[in-house]
């Protein structure tokens, strides 16, 4: 079967500097310039970047394909050479079936007119015919949970309730290749949920979609395939484990905390921790759920040290403290250390939701707070096949996941 | 999972599209688009305002009477023996619908630069759409027109000076060549405007300096012979003339002001949409 998206050697380049000739004036003072031969005065920095350089690819039908990247790999940009909202600087793109683009929800939604009046325009804008929105009408609204304002203008909703609406209609368009930038990032938790499961549906239903997202979670539940973006080139293509888990660990900043310099410290300072580096004992950087951890902790003094105790506290956003970490608790440091040295902290599977964590460190000394370190360093847990199904519950659920069974019992007849 | 069954259609994206080809198959699979751009256009702009569409009207009879007041009364300027208020008003209805028509098509980009950023679809819907949503203004300034001819021509002494024929009819066919003139020209100036923001400052500009050397206020008669060229320069001027004589049963139309008119016009127009195209492929990129 031929591929329904073909990308040859896709290419795009900006001008740096003031894009464009913003000012007759500028453009005259150039010209000017050109004209008596020199280059100097009033010409702006022009430089060319290239937003994409050479990327060639295909995507079959029927497949679930995401692009990741850091900012300014390219991301953005390729979506709007395929959505034809700006044309390529080199190279050509074959699309094989009828594209929908949803590089933002709500696209042309006018505050004055009534929910019913902007379903109608909006789908216009994205490619439907009023009879096929007419025939979704119901649907849409049941999907957007906003039945009693449909006749109010839409500058009087709430910003949930616009976001609502307007991804209902996109979701029920019926493209053969629909284009997605990051639209999930809207909306609570449970209407992203919605929004997943709908997406799924569409690509269930053997329709093609290619998904940017910087959220791994919904890449790793959604996508089959996933490109890999950096710098406008294409890094890598595969399987989207290996892929996701490849981008991460060049994410992820592999240098130690140094903590020396830090003044936001409490304690008699007889000892100070000196650096701390946090990393997965399977995968070095890359931290997800099921991690077993490790903790490093270089700590000086002035002389050797005796009965010393380490903590290591983990705590989420909010400052809930999640897991303790304490030498005295289970032991394993010796009653006198060196003055100078390293003592390290494994752990088991953490078992810890997606998202950001942030470490407490103190170093005592009998019953004296020799160092003590609020928010010495964070790290981010990244989803991964905790369950074997792909689906985690999100952070602002709960903190942490525990390996359970579930089983229906037969009625004794 | 089942597959899709494979698609006839097929999208081409590659670097310098030509411009000169007017995609009208893409216009028409989006004629839905263009239908609700015109009701969006047309509902948003009296929404909550206490007279709604009324101010279609109350336009054109403020400037009617201004004009009466200044031009007829104080200057004493000739409205070529028509009642003035027929006069005006017979003239609005040209001009109004070309500087609308105009503005509002000079401003397509800046006014859509965010839509136009995120979704794709064939550019010109915009300016079609403008171009028949200020034909509902006109309509109500047609229908205020006809109540005061009407007045004038039956209840008033004026009424023999002045009358109409069947060839009202052809009155819809120069409207078309007045949207050609608008659309035209308003292409060129978005498309101008895309890259030099400068030129939204000129815009009022050039509206008032295209009003004055249009026959509104004065009969192109009263142009004296060695400047009647920037009449036949002018592609509006004819017509807001040919529409008078249409309408008012007499007028100074030439035949050869009115050629050349439609000469411009067809060049205008060209033009226009071929930078328009030009502009809309990569536009995106420097807002």
């Amino acid at each position: 079967m031929r591929p329904i998206i073909e990308l040859q050697g896709i290419a795009k380049k900006y001008s740096l500097g003031r894009i464009g000739s913003t000012s007759i004036r500028d453009s005259v003072e150039r010209t000017w310039n050109r004209l008596r031969g020199f280059n100097r005065n009033g010409a702006v920095p022009r430089g060319d970047f290239w937003a994409l350089r050479d990327v060639s690819f295909t995507i079959q039908p029927g497949e679930i394909v995401g692009v990741i990247g850091r900012n300014g790999a390219g991301k953005s940009t390729l979506l709007k050479i395929l959505s034809r909202i700006t044309e390529p600087t080199k190279g050509e793109a074959v699309l094989r079936g009828r594209p929908a683009s949803l590089l933002e929800v709500g696209t042309g939604f006018h505050p004055d007119l009534s929910g019913r009046e902007n379903i109608f325009l909006n789908g216009a804008i994205l490619g439907m015919r009023t009879h096929e929105i007419r025939q979704k009408f119901d649907e849409i609204v049941a999907f957007s949970e906003v039945e009693q304002f449909i006749d109010t203008p839409v500058k009087r909703y709430s910003s949930g309730m616009y976001v609502r609406l307007a991804f209902a209609v996109a979701a029920h368009l019926e493209p053969e290749i629909l284009l997605v930038d990051e639209v999930l990032a809207v909306g609570d938790a449970a209407f992203q949920k919605k929004c997943l499961g709908k997406m799924g549906d569409v690509a269930r239903e053997g329709r093609t979609v290619l998904f940017v997202s910087h959220n791994m979670a919904s890449i790793l539940a959604l996508c089959q395939r996933v490109i890999l973006l950096n710098g406008g080139a294409l890094l890598g293509e595969g399987s989207t484990q290996e892929v996701v888990r490849e981008y991460l660990k060049s994410t992820i900043s592999h240098e130690v905390v140094v903590l020396d310099e830090r003044a936001d410290r409490e304690g008699d300072g007889s000892a100070r921790l000196i650096s701390c580096q946090i990393e997965s004992i399977e995968s070095g950087h890359f931290i997800s759920s099921s991690s077993r951890m490790r903790f490093t902790l270089a700590y000086k003094g002035d002389r050797p040290l005796r009965h010393v105790r380490f903590l290591v506290t983990i705590y989420d956003y909010t400052n809930t403290g999640i897991y303790l970490f304490d030498s005295d608790a289970v032991g394993g440091i010796p009653e006198t250390l060196p003055a100078e040295g390293v003592v390290t902290c494994t752990t088991d599977p953490i078992n810890l939701t997606p998202g950001r964590c942030y470490i407490n460190l103190a170093l005592l000394r009998g019953a004296a707070i020799a160092d003590h370190i609020e928010q010495a360093a964070s790290f981010d847990v990244e989803a991964d096949e905790f369950y074997s199904t792909g689906r985690v519950p999100p952070r602002d659920w709960v903190m942490c996941l525990l390996k359970h069974k579930w089983s229906f019992d037969e009625p004794a007849s | 999972m089942t597959t899709a069954p494979e698609s006839k259609f097929e999208i081409r994206i590659r670097p310098n599209q030509s411009w000169l080809r007017v995609d009208l198959r893409a216009i028409w699979e989006f004629r839905d688009l263009l239908g609700l751009l015109v009701r969006r256009d047309f509902v948003a702009r009296y929404q909550q305002t206490a007279l709604g569409p009324a101010w279609a009207i109350v336009q054109p009879l403020a400037m009617t009477f201004v004009f009466t007041l200044v031009f007829g009364k104080f200057a004493g300027i000739s409205t070529g023996g028509f009642p003035p208020i027929l006069f005006y008003l017979s003239s609005l209805l040209t001009w109004n619908y070309h500087a609308q028509t105009f503005q509002l098509t000079a401003g397509t980009f800046t006014a859509n630069a965010e839509l136009f950023g995120k979704v794709y679809f064939p550019r010109l819907v915009v300016p079609l759409a403008i171009m028949l949503s200020n034909l509902i203004a006109l309509l109500f300034e047609a229908a205020i027109f006809s109540l005061f001819w009407c007045y004038y021509k039956f209840f008033t002494a004026a009424g023999v000076h002045f009358g109409t024929d069947a060839r009202v009819l052809l009155a819809p066919l120069l409207l078309i060549h007045v949207a050609t003139v608008s659309v035209g020209s308003g292409l060129i100036v978005a498309s101008c405007t895309a890259k030099y923001r400068d030129l939204r400052h000129v815009l009022p500009l050039i509206v008032q300096v295209w009003l004055y050397l249009t026959p509104v206020i004065y009969p192109l008669s009263k142009v004296p012979a060695r400047w009647q060229w920037v009449m036949a320069l002018n592609p509006l001027a004819p017509l807001v003339e040919t529409m008078r004589y249409l309408l008012l049963g007499r007028g100074d139309v030439q035949p050869g002001q009115y050629l050349c008119s439609a000469a411009i016009a067809a060049f205008l127009l060209i033009v226009g949409v071929m930078m328009f195209q030009r502009t809309e492929r990569t536009f995106i990129d420097t807002v």
